[in-house]
């Protein structure tokens, strides 16, 4: 009996353990059939990115009419869940014609996974034509192009009230010390403090400041460095990157200076990036660092923006006079399908054409060359475009966009968020770096 | 000749029955005296402010949302249905958040049906039918619930999207854009395993004198099944029918991978609901509000089933 009962169970657990085998071992079957390139496409391109709401519909109204003119059936979805969705897709086979990648590090993780098909080569063409070579590499792995910018935004204004700059006396400073003299100049003036800094942003908390690194590293330490740094040839415990840090210190450290209407420095923490909007556009805030975005946040607080309306913004000064050096964002478009319309589609979303088409529907700017500056729609994106398209503009992606996600949206988020909190600086650094994984 | 009493099963039975008759009988006692009642009144309270709050939360307009807290109603008066119009209009270019209640009602439904079916069926057979390899077989079922969801999904997308499992092709594969079936089948297949089990517990209980009792009668297994079996594993199937329904009305994970573009149910909008920025979690407010409604019709027009199954299964007789 004892035994019979003991064969009965082992014999399907054994059964079980060794068709688990079989299965995991015969993971690599005939590969599935793969279209050939430029094969005649059934009319329908599906596109999957991050872009939600608003954004969305002007997105989809921007090629409408290229779409129908072509006979092409464009279905665009967006999802908050995009990275993590888009590798399982393309595992699953169930993957988009077309993704919008926000961060060429995810990009060119399934280019070399060889689920993303090569660019064809007249999008090469056009990325030749509307790019620069600095964008162009963020759409490069190994040598192969894989996909154009589409979109791009400038990180790194100094929302300010050009009303109460003149009322204290100041100008929009050139230099970083400048910019320090200012703030300076504005506290014993006002007896507040000047700026105002939000961190809160639910999971993400601690993005803003990354952004506020980037930009002095890039700034003080130039690109090289920080295209290093960003690769983690330099790792985050170098003397550069701790100065950086210091640099950021001299305005968010200083209690003096943060936390304008919100309370201590700590408070930066708790204050949700977007509800900043709210004093900058009211006054009570003089200065806060956001990304050109912001735009939309003090619209919807009630403030107007413009070179003399209620909020103006600079670009974050350089160390010194003159070259100026931005990070800024983009979407980088990659292709898993290489069929005709899916071709024809890329072709289009590379072209100045679409370029000019959705940056007059308002809202966003692109690098791309070929846009005319005067379609955007407000005085803050014009600027943008300006920067983007001067040529002595040294521009650099986002770099916790680049780096690993488990630094760049994990020990780098969580790092400044202990750093505003009062963990020392060399701390931090080393927190940050550990979190970097291991190849 | 010493006179022992001949105690019949029954009789042992009923009287062990007796004893746990007057232990539930202290017990309610001492569940309903005016202590506990007063205690499970603040804990029901407590638990319940946060939800109010929320539904507060829902009527107010998105500014006073933004600066004040629901708390502070009688203050900064102004009820407005905004959240909820803006709510349900939100989504994509393919299906806004009023379309995907339908798409949830459309996929809990099946995805809650067929599971039972099947598992009805299945656990009849197991406990009454008598076939080579049936324990064998019963330990799998059993030995599949230990296999993590997320283990499954990437396989079993590549095998509708492909028709092809771990590389082999098995079946022709699913056309793009073919609707509910993905998620009716997904949901059906994680189901499967613990419904079975939990259900074949029930099915086995059933004194084995009724079954023989309807074969001699000349009943034959559909008799018996619809007849017998069905009517008195009602309150279970119930209560596996309330569970599947709230798992897969609440699932986001599922409905991610499984349910694109039109055929997405609520909870993949919700998801989407506060904005690329979360600038717009007001919302979240009323969506939430929207989206327990039909759990909490089926869990108050069900409750009774609900409390008998948590007990399922964990219980012989």
């Amino acid at each position: 009996m004892r035994s019979s009962l003991h064969r009965r169970i082992t014999a399907p657990l054994a059964l079980a353990a060794i068709a688990g085998l079989a299965l995991s071992a015969c993971s690599g079957g005939p590969g599935a059939t793969t279209n050939e390139a430029g094969a005649e496409g059934d009319g329908v391109v599906t596109i999957y990115g991050t872009i939600a709401d608003t954004e969305a519909k002007l997105l989809e109204e921007s090629w409408a009419g290229w779409a129908a003119d072509n006979n092409i059936d464009i279905q665009y979805e967006s999802s908050k869940e995009f990275e993590s969705q888009i590798s399982i897709r393309a595992q699953g086979g169930n993957a988009p014609d077309i993704a919008i990648f926000p961060q060429p590090g995810l990009m060119k993780d399934l280019a070399s996974r060889d689920f993303l098909k090569p660019a064809p080569a007249a999008v090469e063409a056009n990325a030749d034509e509307n790019w620069s070579a600095d964008w162009k590499a963020y759409g490069t792995v190994d040598d192969v192009f894989y996909g154009a910018p589409l979109m791009a935004s400038v990180k790194g204004f100094v929302w300010y009230s050009p009303a109460k700059f003149a009322e204290w006396g100041v100008e929009v400073p050139t230099t970083w010390d400048e910019l320090l003299a200012v703030t300076q100049t504005i506290q014993e003036k006002t007896g507040a403090a000047p700026w105002c800094a939000g961190f809160g942003s639910g999971d993400a908390t601690g993005w803003p400041g990354t952004d506020w690194v980037e930009d002095l590293v890039l700034r003080e330490a130039g690109a090289e460095t920080y295209d290093k740094w960003v690769a983690n040839e330099i790792p985050f415990t170098d003397p550069a990157i701790a100065s950086a840090f210091d640099s950021v210190g001299e305005i968010l450290l200083n209690p003096a200076f943060v936390n304008a209407t919100y309370g201590d420095v700590a408070s930066i923490n708790s204050t949700p990036f977007g509800d900043v909007a709210i004093p900058v556009s009211d006054g009570t805030c003089a200065m806060t660092h956001q990304a050109s975005f912001f735009d939309g946040f003090i619209t919807d607080a009630g403030g107007e923006v413009g070179p003399d309306a209620d909020v103006w913004a600079f670009i974050t000064p350089s160390v010194e006079a003159g070259g100026q050096a931005v990070t800024g964002g983009g979407e980088i478009v990659g292709a898993f399908s290489d069929d005709a319309d899916t071709q024809a589609v890329l072709e289009y979303l590379s072209s100045a054409d679409w370029a000019n088409s959705r940056v007059g529907l308002g809202g966003v700017i692109s690098a791309n060359k070929g846009l005319d500056a005067s379609k955007a729609t407000s005085p803050i994106l014009q600027e943008a475009i300006k920067i983007l398209q001067d040529p002595d503009t040294t521009f650099r992606f986002d770099g916790s966009d680049l780096m690993p996600g488990a630094v760049g949206a994990g020990t780098f988020w969580k790092g400044m968020v202990s750093w505003i909190n009062g963990t020392p600086t060399s701390e931090v650094l080393t927190s940050i770096e550990a979190g970097w994984p291991s190849s | 000749m010493s006179a022992v009493i001949p105690v019949d099963a029954t009789t042992k039975r009923r009287s062990a029955r007796s004893t746990e008759a007057t232990i539930a009988r202290k017990t309610k006692k001492r569940l309903t005296s005016r202590g506990a009642t007063i205690g499970a009144l603040i804990i029901a309270v407590l638990w319940s402010i946060p939800t109010l709050g929320l539904l507060v939360s829902s009527f107010r307009p998105a500014q006073e949302v933004r600066t004040t807290g629901w708390w502070t109603i009688f203050t900064n008066t102004g009820v407005t249905f905004d959240n909820y119009i803006t709510a349900l209009a939100a989504g994509n270019s393919q299906i806004n958040l009023a379309g995907s209640f339908i798409n949830s009602i459309a996929i809990t439904l099946p995805a809650t049906l067929i599971p039972l079916m099947i598992a009805s069926l299945a656990a009849y057979a197991f406990a009454w039918i008598d076939f080579r390899g049936k324990n064998v077989m019963f330990i799998g079922v059993f030995a599949l619930q230990i296999v993590p969801i997320q283990m499954a999904l990437v396989p079993l997308l590549q095998f509708f999207s492909g028709g092809t499992l771990f590389g082999y092709p098995v079946v022709a594969a699913l056309n793009p854009g073919s609707g509910y079936s993905q998620v009716w089948i997904a949901h059906t297949m994680f189901a499967l395993p613990l419904a079975i089990y939990l259900l074949h517990n029930f099915v086995s209980e059933i004194p084995a004198e009724v079954i023989e009792a309807a074969r001699v009668d000349g009943a034959g297994h559909g008799q018996i099944f619809f007849r017998i079996v069905l009517p008195l594993t009602m309150p279970a199937i119930a209560s596996i029918a309330i569970f599947q329904f709230l798992w897969v009305w609440n699932d986001l994970l599922v409905a991610l991978i499984f349910a694109d573009g039109a055929v997405a149910p609520m909870t993949k909008l919700l998801a989407e609901l506060s904005g690329a920025r979360g600038q717009d979690w007001h919302l979240l407010t009323a969506g939430a509000f929207l989206s327990i409604l039909v759990p909490l019709i089926v869990f108050f027009s069900l409750q009774r089933f609900f409390v008998r199954g948590l007990l399922a299964g964990s219980t012989k007789g």
